[in-house]
């Protein structure tokens, strides 16, 4: 049985916080006053820093020193580049990548 | 130049937000199953998308539910996945300036998806009014992904096959997003660094904190090398 009161209130906690940090910036640096031009720079350099870092962070759980070392996700990722620089459509990557990596985890390893 | 009616602009945003429909249906659906998975029916993925509305915080959070975690546990995951949101609000000042009560709903749907279509300023023509614009991309994306997190709790039971390994979805959107970062821009340095020092921060400290020690060194390191990276306003084309 799911506990439903402390579902609610992790779902909250989780709600509250992540308001908290997207709103913040607009606290600091209220409307009408110039963003600093650090920030502004930090806008431009940073989303493409930050999105390699989600892929370390899909990838966090993976073991290379135990059976079977990393190799689904290895096939995986390869096939969703290999799609993709293929057809350059974000569904077929992440349909086909996904499905690979379904078949590899189930059937194969 | 002359200014699109508001039609017009619904129509514009409409068509830039379904460029990213599929894969949020498919990852909604993915969350609700595995939600449903883990004894959860529809109404709590719908809740979730729209309570805390962040994909890869709600992935996380089907385990943190279903293994009844702390409230502290689930604050540092929530601070530690969502960090990065700090920085899209960061980008995000300028151009939501003088939004009005509008700026309210649209700090809170600046997801990765999202603030991938209006943090690009070079995909919207001059004749598209940016407020509506900005307005209805989020609105959009957000109605795709509630129905694909309540499509993917209703399904949940009723699919007869195993979904375990669903949650890739996940890891190959964030591929894809990096593999169109590296072809679309000559300066790749950013992309190369936040890979580098994230894998260094994981293997020093830990899956549990990692996050926060490469997101303050990756953003240190750019500030330092503020002048000597230039990253160009990608194209439409």
């Amino acid at each position: 049985m799911i506990d439903v009161q402390h579902s609610l209130i992790l779902i909250a906690v989780m709600s509250v916080l992540t308001m908290a940090i997207k709103f913040l910036p607009f606290i600091i640096f209220p409307g009408g006053k110039e963003t600093p031009a650090v920030i502004s720079y930090l806008g431009k350099v940073l989303p493409p820093a930050m999105i390699a870092m989600l892929v370390v962070y899909c990838l966090k759980g993976v073991s290379v020193f135990t059976a079977p070392h990393g190799l689904p996700e290895l096939i995986a990722v390869a096939a969703v580049v290999a799609l993709h620089l293929w057809k350059r459509n974000t569904l077929i990557s992440i349909i086909g990548g996904t499905a690979c990596y379904m078949i590899l985890i189930q059937a194969v390893f | 130049m002359e200014k699109n009616s508001l039609s017009k602009d619904i129509k514009f945003a409409l068509e830039k937000s379904m460029a990213i429909m599929p894969s949020y249906i498919v990852l909604g659906i993915g969350f609700g199953v595995m939600m449903s998975d883990a004894g959860y029916s529809w109404i709590w993925p719908v809740l979730m998308s729209v309570a805390i509305f962040g994909g890869s915080l709600q992935f996380a959070a089907v385990g943190l539910l279903s293994s009844g975690a702390s409230v502290l546990t689930t604050a540092i995951i929530t601070l530690t996945i969502h960090a990065r949101q700090f920085i899209y609000s960061l980008s995000m000042l300028d151009r939501y300036k003088g939004m009005g009560k509008l700026k309210l709903y649209l700090i809170y749907g600046l997801v990765d998806e999202s603030y991938s279509l209006v943090s690009s300023d070079s995909i919207i023509p001059k004749n598209v009014n940016k407020k509506p614009y900005y307005v209805f991309v989020t609105l959009f994306d957000q109605i795709w992904w509630v129905i694909g997190c309540a499509a993917g709790g209703l399904l949940g039971p009723i699919i007869p096959f195993d979904t375990t390994g669903i949650d890739f979805a996940m890891t190959a959107l964030f591929v894809v997003l990096l593999l169109e970062q590296i072809l679309n821009n000559k300066e790749r340095r950013p992309a190369y660094l936040g890979i580098g020092v994230t894998f260094l921060s994981l293997l020093i400290f830990g899956e549990e904190i990692f996050l926060i020690p490469a997101i303050i060194v990756i953003t240190f390191v750019l500030v330092m090398l503020r002048g000597k990276i230039k990253i160009e306003e990608e194209g439409e084309e």
